[in-house]
């Protein structure tokens, strides 16, 4: 069986939750299946507001399916583990604590900050080559740095499941290229299992061994789509045919461009 | 002392100068009774002469200000907690504090002076009253803005509600306590005053009050002065509360 396996997820909003505007309810998720093994990194493509956040979170067991089965593990998922980390769009961090401190926070939580986790945190800011930033503020640090911190804080309980939801939507082009490169550096070396929220096509390519493409709301898997581009991946890889092609796979599941096949006839 | 802090200091320094000079010429230009208006040389005299009765009376209002300040502090707080965290709570009392707010509770003032008698609890009373609404409103207002991600990383942790108050909440909120307790303690400066013109046997509002009844002005203006340092060091304390409390709050200056 699978690590992890997400079969017919289906998830409604009712009127109530979603704002006095809200006139219907609003279907979020509907029929979302796909599996992934344990240590695979899987992004989730689709355009804006497809629901592939609704079922990060649902995921995560922060919020309740309406209907489907979400097994990680061996688990149901039915509320949060206390076993993933979670990477958000916005680093997200505390101004209040300094960069270790927050790296730490998971572990207080856990009731688990003692000297061993101390030096992991140590570990994982030397990954991200932040070890000389232990104690600055997150309003000292840029956009990319802030979000590296946020990374180490969703690692340093070793969770399970690494959970990101656009993590460098809002970082400019470089900065995203080499948080991409350090995403994979760091999945190399803590074994992480990933799901990754994404609307950036190539972001998608680079980065996964599968990529679940969703159609728009109400969100449906379109497709599945293996990159059996060998790790470890540079950025030159961008350049070869095998890569092109397999956006030109996501660009067409999502319906942004015709099948080769529709073009030939 | 960088140029930019020198020049922040110079420039209210000249217009505090600018704004004597032009007291002291419509003192001698309007020959206005010392009574009506007195220059400016007399209410510094009247201040100098005065000093130990009015650094007396200064520690009365001081006492009734902190005393009324801290009980809003002590009250507000978990008032604001419960509001903020129960459902029930919030629904039932956050609209009433709210228009409360509103409430002139000044006019009050001579009921609670019925109630606890001319002596430091009544003064502290209005004080705390004046106080305890901004404290209440500004944190619970905080503890409901706290940034969702945030709630949401400490929930997939499985957090409790006490780590979640104490560890996400609470700190978040702080920039918003902080607010409120910098308006509550110039209201609760005001409310203390407010205390001693109703009634009382001490404190500035009372000198204040005796002074003026006597015509001499000198002095109740130096007692206005007195309130005015008064109110502007109690202020200055919460400030430095606030930079030890929340050091990673950029400066007030830079903020606004």
């Amino acid at each position: 069986m699978a690590f992890g396996t997400i079969k017919s997820v289906r998830k409604v909003f009712p009127v109530g939750e979603l704002g006095s505007r809200a006139t219907e309810p609003v279907v979020a998720l509907d029929d979302a299946s796909f599996a992934f093994e344990r240590g695979e990194l899987v992004a989730l493509l689709g355009p804006s507001g497809c629901g592939k956040t609704t079922l990060l979170r649902i995921v995560a067991g922060l919020i309740a399916k309406t209907s489907g089965s979400v097994t990680i593990d061996g688990r149901e998922i039915d509320g949060p583990l206390g076993d993933y980390g979670f990477v958000f769009q916005a680093p997200s961090l505390m101004p209040w604590r300094t960069v270790i401190d927050n790296v730490l926070f998971p572990m207080e939580i856990l009731k688990r900050s003692d000297r061993a986790a101390r030096a992991r945190a140590a570990e994982l800011l030397e990954l991200v080559g932040l070890s000389s930033f232990h104690h600055a503020r997150p309003h000292q640090l840029s956009g990319g740095m802030q979000q590296r911190v946020a990374l180490c804080r969703a690692l340093i309980h070793r969770p399970n499941l690494l959970l990101m939801d656009e993590p460098f939507g809002a970082l400019d082009e470089l900065t995203r290229l080499e948080m991409n490169d350090l995403l994979l550096r760091i999945r190399k070396e803590t074994g992480a299992t990933v799901l990754f929220v994404t609307h950036s096509i190539s972001e998608a390519v680079y980065l996964a061994d599968q990529v679940i493409v969703f159609s728009r709301r109400p969100a449906r898997v379109s497709q599945q789509i293996r990159i059996s581009l060998p790790y470890p991946r540079s950025q030159a890889v961008r350049f070869t045919p095998a890569f092109t092609q397999a956006e030109r796979a996501a660009s067409e599941a999502l319906g942004i461009v015709p099948h080769l096949e529709a073009v030939a006839s | 002392m960088t140029a930019r802090s020198l020049t922040r200091i110079i420039y209210p320094l000249a217009g505090l100068v600018l704004l004597v000079i032009v007291w002291a010429l419509i003192c001698r230009i309007g020959r206005l009774s010392v009574v009506v208006l007195p220059p400016p040389d007399k209410v510094l005299y009247a201040f100098v002469a005065n000093l130990g009765l009015l650094f007396e009376e200064s520690l009365v209002t001081l006492k009734e200000t902190v005393y009324g300040f801290a009980l809003a502090v002590a009250l507000g707080l978990p008032m604001a907690v419960a509001v903020a965290k129960s459902r029930t709570l919030n629904l039932m009392f956050y609209p009433l504090l709210v228009a409360l707010q509103s409430v002139p509770k000044v006019a009050l003032a001579p009921i609670i002076l019925v109630w606890l008698g001319p002596d430091l609890q009544s003064k502290l009373a209005i004080a705390w009253l004046v106080a305890f609404f901004p404290i209440v409103v500004d944190t619970a207002a905080g503890l409901r803005a706290t940034p969702k991600e945030l709630l949401e990383l400490a929930h997939s942790l499985k957090a409790s509600r006490m780590q979640i108050l104490f560890k996400v909440q609470f700190p978040a909120s702080l920039p918003f306590v902080m607010t409120g307790a910098k308006v509550a303690i110039t209201l609760a400066v005001i409310g203390a005053v407010i205390g001693e013109f109703v009634g009382s046997s001490e404190g500035l509002g009372f000198l204040l009050l005796t002074a003026t009844s006597q015509l001499d002005t000198p002095l109740a203006f130096a007692a206005l002065f007195a309130l005015s340092i008064l109110g502007l060091l109690v202020y200055l304390a919460v400030e430095g509360v606030e930079l030890l409390i929340a050091p990673w709050l950029p400066p007030a200056a830079e903020r606004h």
